[in-house]
């Protein structure tokens, strides 16, 4: 069964990963919904000091 | 698919963010932002910079919607936010493809009754410590112990034990909590991440408590196989003076004096050690939750036993059910950038099978007309903002706003509570249309994050974008001066005063159109690139490899199985055969890049094919190059046929070669070549590999003997499930130090190795027939690649990708990308992930074929001025200014918009004062200056 393709993405959580999913497909022509279930994104990375190997701050 | 929206209880279109709600709220629940180390109120935003930053009510702590007995927020709320009347909403979505990423969770120590982290005090989670040391964090980046204790205690309980909070002198780690564990919980992977952030967190919480804290990581194996990790590592050891300590603490018991901590641990030797510490963090693994598992039923896609979601590794991050993809740790355990890759080449498959609908669905904002303000005299609008009480609870707005109106060309002055809400943007718009305003100040906070927001009002109102200045009363006034208003208001005024001479001489700038030739230049005809190109071509790219050998493959070619047990060569054949059927890739083999001129959008590429040159426009490159294995004559390797490489193992195994029937005792030894002083990084393949093998042999002959001698095995993620299973299958593993490296002795019936035992501390020799060493992989070194393309080669000769965390598949070098192990050694899988990855990033580049513009603040020159001395040209790192080749102005300095990244680098260093950079011209920094001068 064949049925007509839909130009949009879905992406599931607002995290590091599922962002920039979702920045990706958006910046490259396809209209993106992303779901978050907490109030905003950001997910784990936010909460890090620091990220390892440069000790660059994570937010 | 339909999605279930749960309410906010605040209204999002009117939400300021000022935070007048959460000052009175009177609920209370945990503050899982910060690891539960805290609470917050019951209404909130995550964290200071989350998106949105807007305010939600958690229904369950919030007095009002439990017992309808508050109502405070609704009544101090200037925005009139608040509505508790808000419900759950269902919204249906259609949707061509899904991606999950729904994360994991950090494992829960509750239920580990050895470290007892539910009942001691001072035992803490490696995310729990990760808070405390962060200046956002409960304790405001001071490390102390009771960390769990409230900051100001209530209960008498609480009072006793807060007056036993010291500074640590000694912390633990303790690794591998939650993960390679079958006894106390059941995940039987590495989570990959922990030893890294384990060594982070030692070396910055000596940063924060001083050179005399004593770090201890206890641990089963290092394992620091990313790029960069191992060097971090041997820092650790050697510049910062943490200790590692191989050994598993059984138990900790508690003083119940001070709080202490004492564990007895056994030794490399063997012998018991007694230790006190302050402190111990338990690094904890990734899991997925309960939730994730539930949720991945939903959608009916197939898991591994420890619940990641299940893919292969030809094609890494697509699911059991067409149509949806997986991303992030949910797709095994990893750090930031392999999200970050997986994250892309995610998007890049969902694209690809999308290709044929793209841009149906995607909106375009309508452009405003710009109205030509040249030659009209200044009509300058100020807008001063309270930001709340953040700017008004120090500066005297009124009193500014009341001095903007006297400066010269100022048409209106006004004040606004936040300039950034909807509302005031709305009204900015409707005040710049009505007094025909036609330049625009605004004096708030940094323009960092929000003069984006402000050029957009202004474009919307028919303005140029850059007839804006924006001044910053905020950060750099009344949070700094806050003691002092009325210094802070006089400085208010001097900060004004210059924005607005500034912005009395800020002339309409154009944007220069980019032209991007919408083909791709790939470099490499190995797996990443053949997957880059491939994703390209579906999408309508015409796409070309340049390979220098006489065939696709690369190393591939070589190898035969997977760490997943997929045949290599079967799934290769397939992808070539694809590649090389496609009519939008044209494969040239036995060529050589020669030369690269242009510029992102603009290359021209000289090819040589066996002596024959050609050139090949494309407007983007990526570069696939790959790596390869070390050549060594370590180990005797070369001068008996018993004595082998790794790949030449494979070779055996994919040829069905009968020598192998003959082995009864295999040996392998790891780490040739790789982490040591010359080579100081992990090859990260090679364990696995090895292991894979030696699992291979023992299934072959279950009689045989197989060693593997090695110095950490770093099996990381479900990778872990083979080293458990050769162990299993009974291979011998022994452990040997770079100090004191095997012995290696050709001898007639077979080659003897001598190892020192780590167990018993004794040397050993075992008779082989057949010694596999696990050579280290080496990049493809090509630095005259790397000045073709500006793009920067590490040490080691690997590629430096844009940003080690967020930019891991493309370079600084614009419209560059890289991709495999030229970047850093990676199995198949990653390998293909970040050609996926490589070709989604070019294909955000692609897409904006008629929307890539430059930069308006850009550098240009006086030609009349210019005494062509050169200093321009040597001095830009990004290649942008050239001599003239051609017309009137022959030998003179250029400077290419594109390239231009608005440095000033070339302003300053002019001895002729011939180059102005536009927006920051020499007239509008001297009319700052001035003004600086001047009195309120």
């Amino acid at each position: 069964m064949e049925s007509k393709k839909t130009g949009s993405v879905v992406v599931i959580g607002g995290g590091i990963s599922g962002m920039l999913s979702a920045l990706d497909l958006a910046n490259s022509g396809f209209y993106v919904y992303l779901v978050e279930k907490g109030p905003s994104i950001g997910g784990v990375m936010a909460q890090l000091d620091k990220t390892f190997p440069t000790n660059d701050c994570a937010m | 698919m339909e999605i279930l929206k749960k309410p906010r209880y605040v209204r999002e279109d009117r939400c300021i963010a000022c935070g007048a709600c959460t000052e009175k709220c009177p609920g209370k629940f945990d503050d899982g932002y910060n690891a539960d180390l805290k609470t917050r109120t019951a209404i909130y935003v995550e964290y200071p910079q989350a998106v949105p930053l807007k305010y939600a009510i958690n229904p369950d702590a919030c007095l009002k919607l439990t017992k309808d007995k508050c109502g405070t927020c609704q009544e101090v709320c200037p925005a009139d936010a608040i509505d508790y009347t808000m419900t759950e909403e269902k919204i249906t979505i259609d949707t061509g493809s899904i991606i999950l990423a729904p994360g994991f969770k950090p494992f829960d120590p509750s239920r580990f009754d050895n470290y007892q982290y539910a009942k001691f005090a001072n035992v803490v989670t490696s995310m729990e410590f990760e808070r405390l040391l962060s200046a956002t964090g409960p304790t405001m980046g001071h490390v102390t112990t009771f960390p769990k204790l409230p900051a100001k205690p209530k209960k008498k309980k609480d009072k006793l034990l807060a007056e036993k909070r010291k500074d640590p002198k000694k912390i633990a780690w303790f690794q591998c909590v939650g993960s390679r564990d079958v006894n106390k919980c059941d995940n039987p992977y590495c989570s990959s991440v922990c030893c890294m952030y384990a060594v982070k967190e030692a070396i910055i919480a000596k940063e924060h408590a001083g050179k005399d804290l004593d770090c201890a990581i206890f641990f089963m194996d290092m394992r620091t196989p990313g790029k960069e990790f191992e060097k971090y590592y041997q820092n650790a050891k050697d510049k910062h003076g943490i200790n590692f300590i191989r050994s598993r603490v059984h138990s900790v018991v508690e003083d119940s004096e001070t709080g202490d901590l004492h564990i007895q641990y056994a030794d490399e030797m063997g012998q018991i050690v007694r230790e006190t510490y302050d402190m111990i963090v338990l690094s904890v693994g990734l899991e997925i939750s309960a939730e994730t598992r539930a949720f991945a039923e939903k959608f009916n896609i197939d898991l591994t036993e420890s619940g990641f979601a299940k893919t292969g590794s030809f094609e890494p991050v697509t699911t059991s059910r067409d149509g949806i993809y997986v991303s992030g740790v949910f797709n095994n355990p990893k750090d930031i950038p392999e999200s970050v890759l997986d994250a892309s080449a995610a998007a890049s498959a969902a694209g690809d099978a999308l290709a044929e609908v793209r841009n149906t669905l995607t909106k375009e904002i309508p452009a405003v007309p710009e109205t030509n303000v040249t030659g009209d005299r200044p009509a300058i609008g100020v807008f001063i903002c309270d930001c709340g009480s953040n700017i008004a609870g120090v500066v005297d707005c009124p009193n500014v706003t009341e001095y903007a109106a006297t400066l010269p060309y100022v048409t209106v002055a006004e004040e606004t509570t936040y300039a950034c809400s909807q509302d005031a943007q709305d009204k900015m718009v409707e005040i710049i249309k009505e007094k025909g305003l036609n330049r625009i100040v605004v004096a708030a906070c940094t323009p960092k994050t929000h003069e984006p927001l402000f050029q957009e009002t202004l474009k919307s109102a028919g303005l140029n974008k850059y007839l804006f200045e924006m001044t910053n009363i905020r950060n750099h006034n009344s949070w700094v001066h806050k003691n002092n208003p009325d210094i802070a208001t006089e400085k208010a005024k001097d900060l004004v005063r210059m924005a607005v001479a500034k912005a009395g001489l800020a002339q309409p700038l154009k944007e220069e159109k980019i032209q991007v030739n919408a083909s791709v230049m790939v470099v490499g005809g190995g797996l990443a690139g053949m997957v880059a190109a491939r994703s390209l071509a579906s999408q309508g790219y015409e796409t070309h490899i340049i390979e220098k050998k006489d065939t696709l493959g690369g190393e591939a070619l070589k190898l035969w199985k997977t760490a997943q047990g997929e045949d290599v060569q079967q799934h290769l054949s397939a992808l070539i055969k694809e590649v090389q059927a496609s009519d939008k890739i044209v494969v040239h083999t036995n060529t050589t890049l020669e030369g690269v001129d242009g510029f992102v959008g603009n290359f021209v590429s000289k090819l040589n094919t066996d002596g024959n040159t050609t050139e090949l426009e494309h407007g983007i490159a990526v570069l696939a190059t790959g790596a390869k294995a070390l050549e060594t004559t370590e180990y005797s390797l070369g001068q008996d046929d018993r004595i082998i490489p790794t790949l030449e193992l494979d070779r055996m195994f994919k040829d069905n070669d009968p020598k192998l029937d003959q082995v009864q005792s295999a040996l392998f030894i790891q780490c040739v070549g790789s982490r040591e002083p010359e080579r100081p990084y992990c090859s990260r393949v090679c364990c696995t590999h090895s292991v894979e093998n030696a699992i291979a042999l023992k299934e072959k002959n279950p009689d045989m003997d197989v060693f593997i001698l090695y110095r950490d095995i770093r099996t990381y993620g479900e990778r872990e499930l083979l080293y458990k299973k050769a162990r299993e299958k009974g291979v011998i593993f022994i452990r040997y130090e770079v100090t004191d490296k095997p012995q290696v002795k050709v001898e007639k019936d077979h080659v003897a190795v001598t190892v020192k035992d780590h167990v018993l501390n004794q040397p050993v020799t075992i008779q082989a027939d057949l010694v596999t060493l696990a050579t280290a992989l080496v990049p493809r070194k090509d630095e005259r690649l790397a000045n073709f393309f500006k793009v920067p080669l590490n040490d080691e000769g690997f590629f430096v990708e844009k940003h080690a965390k967020l930019g891991p598949a493309e370079f600084a070098t614009d419209g560059v990308f890289v991709a495999g192990s030229g970047h850093y050694p990676k199995p198949v899988n990653e390998a293909i992930t970040q050609g996926r990855a490589a070709a989604s990033r070019a294909l955000t580049l692609l897409a904006k074929k008629d929307s890539l513009f430059t930069s308006g603040t850009i550098a240009s020159v006086d030609v009349e001025k210019c005494s062509a001395c050169g200093v321009c040209v040597s001095i830009c790192p990004y290649n942008a200014p050239a001599f003239m080749t051609e017309g009137r102005f022959e030998g003179k300095a250029d400077v290419n918009p594109v390239l231009c990244k608005g440095c000033g680098l070339c302003v300053a260093s002019c001895r002729s004062g011939a180059i102005h950079l536009r927006g920051f011209d020499t007239n509008q920094i001297f009319s700052q200056i001035f003004a600086l001068g001047e009195t309120a």
